[in-house]
């Protein structure tokens, strides 16, 4: 896989195949980002799965913490790491430990480690990075269109009425492969400085 | 199902509308409202904490401005983009993100007379300190940087004159600088130039002129290219350090490379107030579905009169980048392939006198302080929109005592052309 620009098709074939999400690093502040896409995803009817070592003992929008993915003990579709690009490694290394393996391993927004992402894709697992599952199912669903955002989709068919939680459909047309041009250039720019 | 980029008029027509959900409708309705019922207190929470996308106030946004947020976006190639009351809004706004009192920032000394008034002297009042550079002179700019720098503006296509800014050249100081450029594309469109792929990180435009297109709606809008590293070192704490105002959000780390649009919404929009109406929201998205074919009539016809000037013995000179002597025409090849803006300014030998009873004789050019209208326009700069300038710095950004600007139409051009002629030869 191209990491440097995903085509929409295969962000949205995960997107709407995945049904189960552990969130590592998923914190209770309702400031931080990662609160906001558990919460998002979580109405959006994903299972979702907070886990962080440092929060056991508490739950995230009714769901318990586990202090590791080792310690969720049932199968998951997708890790979502909510970590810098230097914790990914072991992350990575853990979900490799899992039996059945994860299909999906997603790295958040700002976070990207090619080494992790080689040894994932290696062992079948499809990998995204530099990405948030939130603005991308909002994307992809038109709905963060109400921001202003640029979607890169077109769609000339009446969507589904928008209702509480907003369960629109992943199922329009792509037109920019994921990103726009100068923004995969600006961030292989900043990997290949880093 | 394919990813694949459609073409620049197909995205002038659909890029950001669909049929409306609940009723089918398939132009954009004018959601004339000033606000949107929450779902229930914690949908009303979230909306306001930035914790979901969705409707809340007009001031803020409104649907059909987002259908022309999203458009114009799609046609710059940026990632998100906010549309605001007008051009000179859209500048406001952008500096608000970018300078604390006390910062600096460079600017093409060529620029509407009404950027140069607004930067000169109501941004004073802010502690934004605006430091003059020469589009024509690259190292001008290099040699304005300082600490306190934190962007550069230029326009694509400069107002009056219509000289082609070498955009590359000026990003790679930018850059270097470690500041966004800021690039003013009111003139080219993105039809025929955009400054994204020429690396500018921030586009805004007067929707006013060529985009709405009709001379009807006062409007403006900021594209984000969603190619700056806003948390880089600190020097934009709007967009890196947490806000008060939003429960310490830090608004680059949770919106990522659409950060800044969001901080002109959430942070200039929001507080200062420059909302666009919807119904002007409506007339401008109706425009630009026809940009494509409007513009490449403006430059056409711009071109054939600017080729009959220049051969009229009642012209002095005709500065447009489009005809082949111009000293711009090589910058026009690259940057403006399909033609040089519609925009131009020509100097008569009768000089002042002969510019005003031009302006007088002619019947179908009105005279008025606008461009990019579907109607031909002529005014003379140096006594109305670069009035407030001294003559020196008329002369620099290209609006001298006898210099008079057209703005070409699209109307027949052999129409326009004997308009010209009978109004210069009597």
């Amino acid at each position: 896989m191209n990491h440097d620009a995903y085509p929409d098709n295969y962000i949205r074939g995960i997107l709407n195949s995945v049904k189960s999400i552990a969130m590592v690093g998923a914190s209770p502040v309702n400031v931080r980002p990662s609160y906001f896409a558990f919460k998002y995803l979580a109405q959006r009817g994903y299972d979702m799965i907070p886990v962080n070592p440092g929060h056991i003992g508490k739950e995230l929008l009714g769901k318990p913490f586990v202090a590791s993915l080792h310690d969720i003990g049932r199968p998951v579709d997708m890790i979502d790491i909510f970590r810098n690009s230097s914790h990914i490694m072991p992350v990575v290394e853990e979900a490799l430990k899992l039996d059945p393996l994860p299909k999906v391993i997603w790295m958040q927004l700002g976070a990207r480690d090619d080494a992790a992402a080689e040894k994932a894709e290696a062992a079948g697992i499809k990998v995204v990075m530099n990405r948030c599952p939130k603005i991308e199912y909002g994307r992809l669903s038109s709905e963060i269109s109400w921001m202003g955002v640029n979607s890169r989709t077109l769609s000339s068919k009446r969507p589904p009425a928008p209702t509480q939680g907003m369960q629109l459909s992943l199922n329009r047309m792509s037109v920019g492969g994921g990103n726009t041009a100068a923004a995969d250039r600006a961030a292989k720019n900043k990997t290949e400085q880093s | 199902m394919s990813d694949r980029l459609p073409g620049f008029s197909t995205l002038a027509v659909h890029a950001g509308a669909q049929p409306d959900p609940t009723t089918g409708a398939r132009a954009t309705p004018i959601y004339q409202t000033t606000s949107f019922v929450f779902n229930d207190a914690d949908h009303a929470a979230s909306l306001f904490g930035l914790q979901s996308f969705g409707n809340i106030y007009t001031r803020i946004g409104n649907p059909t401005n987002a259908v022309l947020e999203e458009r114009v976006a799609a046609l710059e190639g940026g990632t998100a983009a906010l549309a605001v009351a007008s051009g000179h809004a859209a500048q406001v706004v952008v500096m608000q993100q970018l300078l604390q009192p006390g910062d600096e920032f460079i600017a093409a000394r060529k620029l509407y007379g009404g950027s140069i008034n607004q930067f000169t002297h109501s941004f004073k009042s802010f502690g934004w300190n605006v430091v003059w550079a020469d589009p024509d002179d690259i190292a001008s700019f290099e040699r304005a940087v300082t600490p306190r720098t934190k962007a550069i503006f230029v326009e694509s296509i400069a107002n009056p004159g219509g000289s082609i800014t070498d955009i590359e050249a000026i990003s790679t100081v930018a850059r270097k600088a470690g500041v966004p450029l800021i690039v003013d594309n009111t003139l080219a469109t993105p039809y025929l130039i955009k400054p994204i792929d020429h690396g500018a990180d921030i586009v805004v435009h007067s929707l006013t002129k060529f985009l709405g297109g009709h001379g009807n709606s006062i409007g403006g809008v900021i594209v984000d290219a969603g190619t700056f590293d806003w948390s880089k070192d600190g020097k934009y704490p709007m967009l890196s350090e947490p806000r008060p105002e939003y429960h310490g959000i830090k608004l680059h780390e949770t919106f990522g490379n659409f950060a800044f649009a969001i901080a002109c919404r959430v942070l200039g929009l929001r507080d200062l107030g420059p909302a666009l109406s919807p119904f002007n929201a409506f007339l401008i998205l109706t425009g630009i579905e026809t940009l494509p074919l409007r513009m490449q009539k403006h430059c056409d016809n711009a071109k054939a009169i600017a080729e009959f000037l220049s051969g009229h013995s009642a012209v002095a000179s005709v500065s447009y980048a489009g005809l082949a002597g111009d000293r711009y025409n090589q910058l026009a090849r690259k940057y403006a392939p399909k033609g040089a803006g519609a925009v131009f300014t020509f100097s008569l030998k009768g000089g002042y006198d002969a510019g005003v009873s031009l302006v007088s004789k002619l019947t179908l050019f009105s005279h008025l302080a606008n461009v990019g209208d579907t109607r031909s326009l002529v005014i003379h700069p140096a006594s109305t929109t670069h009035s407030q300038l001294d003559d020196a710095a008329k002369v620099k950004s290209g609006a001298g005592p006898d210099v008079v600007r057209l703005s070409i139409g699209i109307e027949d051009k052999e129409d326009l052309i004997a308009d010209l002629d009978q109004a210069l030869g009597a």
